[in-house]
């Protein structure tokens, strides 16, 4: 498969823009008119062909711009990549993970030679070629974890499976809609969980959790998460936020479809096999209220999730300031005909 | 679920009752690499029903050219061990699941007790690699009926013989439970694996002392008990199954064609737990998943080792 990488920006002059077959393949996360918080975790199998599930990790036009954002996020806080001492080999079963993976499914972008334990890595979008020995991380330019995580799209935390729960001991994080890897490294799964709203009454945070807790290899699961980014920023984080939290006053329902954008979460978790660790991937997919509407099955459906959205999902989702805008945006493609359930566009 | 297919590479016996295989990837390739205290399930299709056992992986995580279990040979099988023993040769091909971990050692242990008895040595022999190889501060203390039982020693006193103590019982050498946990540095870890009885004790004794329950770890693979044959109704499939004495509501359901959640079969991991909605006799809970306030309030059940004394037995599935 040929992918052509696109040159452009998640910050300061925000050039990202999906292309038509981006947008086609947009995992639109809203299959009825009503969103509610729910467990939602399905088999992460590969397929349909084209879709962002093809393959085990999604490759796409916006990967060597999102490599760069990434770097640019480390280089200004190095922090945003961390792992406790006992997660190494945690960090080299990911290497092994994302390598292999990326390997098989994109030969024409990645190459992965094994002789024993020395082994080449080589990465032609990103320009990089690496030998080492897989378990010295001496022979790395740095952990294999940041070395990985820097060349594969979304946010990475590794989970450390102990004391019947499950705890974030590594992550490399950036592009997070609003927490922040510095406060959440070390924590368990109820403390991570704790500030999500309508979900203890549910007990959706109990029996998630005791579904990833038997989470096979071989087995991975996924699930879509949301919210909404004004611009198409990849850093929200709360430690920026004075860059990017203003930008919400700026919203009104004549530039919504350019400034507002679905922010949509690919979560995805392995089991790792030498670490007994879970990788948990997230993988973010942004598209702009304009382009959303190039499908207008789309836009009378978000149109109809965030007029109704419960007011405590409005709130925690930091949508509070814009969402009328938005909603007043999107009015004018929702004229209230029945549009059955399914997340597929027209 | 997602099954791998092995094939048997060669077969010894190692003490009286216990055979190792050892199994390679029946397609000629790499088997996935595991952490040491996992199991694989082993689907065994005997004539007229299918049995699947949970065993723990013995040889080296890291090597994926083949992987070795230890079958001991159980006096009360229902034929799952008997099957091992009697049906398996050179050259069988076996379906088993991925490896699971429900027996890991804890990465942020100080130090790290390891308690066998008998056939449980097994997960602590992969362990062991793990703990070599991470430089890891353990000691395992080993106890076996007689010299013919000693499953293993002479192999750990080759590998480990500093880390490693072996209690006969038949020349009168026991493991004093008591002393050996008092004398353990803080932030020890224990893990115990063998007979109910020697599980029970360590882990009530080490209670008793004070340790933190997140510091006591146990595996037990449980088989389904015998019982009297009953009807087990499905609400949301509408069906009704007829579960004879011998079997486990779960194979009874799988025979059925019910597509019933499972992962360890023993009673350890909870995967397969079922909401009760009626019986009109009592639970027989035989896991060691659910709290005893689960099993007394009669709403859930584990179908894989657990029954119930009845005439119907009306489960949400």
């Amino acid at each position: 498969m040929s992918l052509a990488f696109k040159q452009e920006t998640f910050r300061d002059d925000y050039t990202f823009r999906n292309s038509p077959e981006a947008i086609r393949r947009f995992p639109f996360p809203f299959p009825e008119d009503q969103y509610m918080y729910s467990v939602n975790i399905e088999p992460h199998t590969a397929g349909p062909k084209g879709a962002v599930t093809e393959f085990t990790l999604d490759v796409d036009e916006h990967y060597v711009a999102e490599c760069r954002d990434k770097a640019i996020t480390l280089e200004q806080d190095p922090g945003r990549c961390a792992s406790l001492p006992h997660m190494m080999d945690a960090e080299w079963d990911f290497l092994e993970f994302t390598m292999e993976s990326l390997a098989r499914d994109y030969p024409e972008q990645f190459n992965l030679s094994k002789n024993g334990k020395e082994w080449t890595w080589v990465n032609r979008p990103l320009g990089l070629e690496q030998s080492f020995v897989f378990g010295d991380a001496a022979t790395l330019p740095m952990g294999p974890f940041e070395y990985m995580g820097r060349q594969v799209q979304g946010d990475f935390v590794l989970l450390d499976q102990r004391e019947d729960t499950l705890f974030a001991d590594a992550g490399i994080v950036t592009s997070q809609a609003d927490w922040s890897l510095a406060f959440n490294v070390g924590m368990s799964w109820h403390e991570w969980h704790g500030p999500v709203p309508q979900v203890t009454k549910l007990g959706v945070m109990d029996r998630a959790l005791k579904f990833l807790m038997s989470l096979q290899q071989a087995n991975p699961v996924r699930r879509l998460n949301w919210t909404m980014t004004i611009n198409p920023r990849l850093d929200t984080s709360p430690e920026n936020y004075p860059l990017w939290g203003g930008d919400r006053n700026k919203v009104n329902e004549q530039n919504a479809g350019e400034l507002a954008h679905l922010r949509v979460e690919l979560q995805t978790l392995f089991r790792m096999p030498r670490s007994n660790a879970i990788v948990f991937s997230i993988r973010c997919y942004l598209i702009s209220m304009e382009e959303m509407a190039t499908y207008p099955r789309w836009a009378k459906r978000f149109h109809r999730v965030l007029r109704d959205l419960h007011p405590d999902l409005v709130e925690y989702k930091g949508i509070t300031k814009y969402q009328q805008a938005v909603v007043a945006w999107l009015s004018r493609f929702d004229d209230g005909a029945d549009i059955g359930i399914g997340t597929q566009p027209e | 679920m997602s099954q791998l297919q092995v094939k048997v590479a060669a077969i010894d016996d190692v003490s009286a009752g216990v055979r190792h295989f050892t199994l390679v990837d029946a397609h000629g390739g790499e088997l996935p690499a595991f952490s040491g205290g996992s199991h694989i399930v082993v689907t065994m299709p005997a004539p007229g029903r299918t049995y699947r056992n949970a065993y723990s992986l013995l040889s080296s995580p890291e090597n994926r050219a083949h992987y070795e279990i230890a079958v001991h040979r159980q006096p009360q099988s229902r034929g799952g061990s008997i099957y091992m023993h009697e049906q398996v040769k050179v050259g069988s091909v076996l379906d088993i699941s991925y490896p699971v971990n429900l027996f890991a050692l804890s990465r942020v242990a100080k130090h790290h007790l390891l308690i066998a008895g008998g056939i449980g040595i097994t997960p602590f022999m992969a362990q062991i690699h793990d703990l070599e190889r991470l430089g890891g501060d353990y000691s395992l203390h080993y106890g076996f009926r007689s010299r013919e039982h000693a499953a293993f020693a002479d192999a750990l006193k080759a590998r480990v013989s500093q880390r490693a103590v072996c209690y006969d019982e038949s020349l009168g050498q026991r493991m004093d439970f008591e002393a050996l946990l008092r004398a353990q540095p803080l932030g020890t870890h224990v893990y115990a694996c063998g007979p109910q009885g020697m599980v029970e004790a360590l882990v009530s004794t080490a209670r008793g002392l004070g340790w933190p329950e997140h510091h006591i770890h146990s595996e037990q693979f449980l088989a389904p008990p015998v019982g009297e044959p009953f009807t087990l109704k499905l609400s949301k499939s509408e069906l009704e199954i007829t579960v004879q004495g011998d079997m486990s509501m779960l194979e009874a359901m799988e025979a059925a064609g019910v597509d019933a959640p499972s992962l360890c079969r023993g009673g350890a991991c909870g995967r397969c737990e079922l909401e009760v909605l009626g019986t009109d006799g009592e639970l027989q809970h035989h896991d060691h998943y659910l709290s005893d306030a689960d099993k007394a309030s009669g709403r859930k059940i584990m179908p894989c080792v657990s029954r119930a004394k009845c005439g119907y037995l009306e489960l949400n599935l």
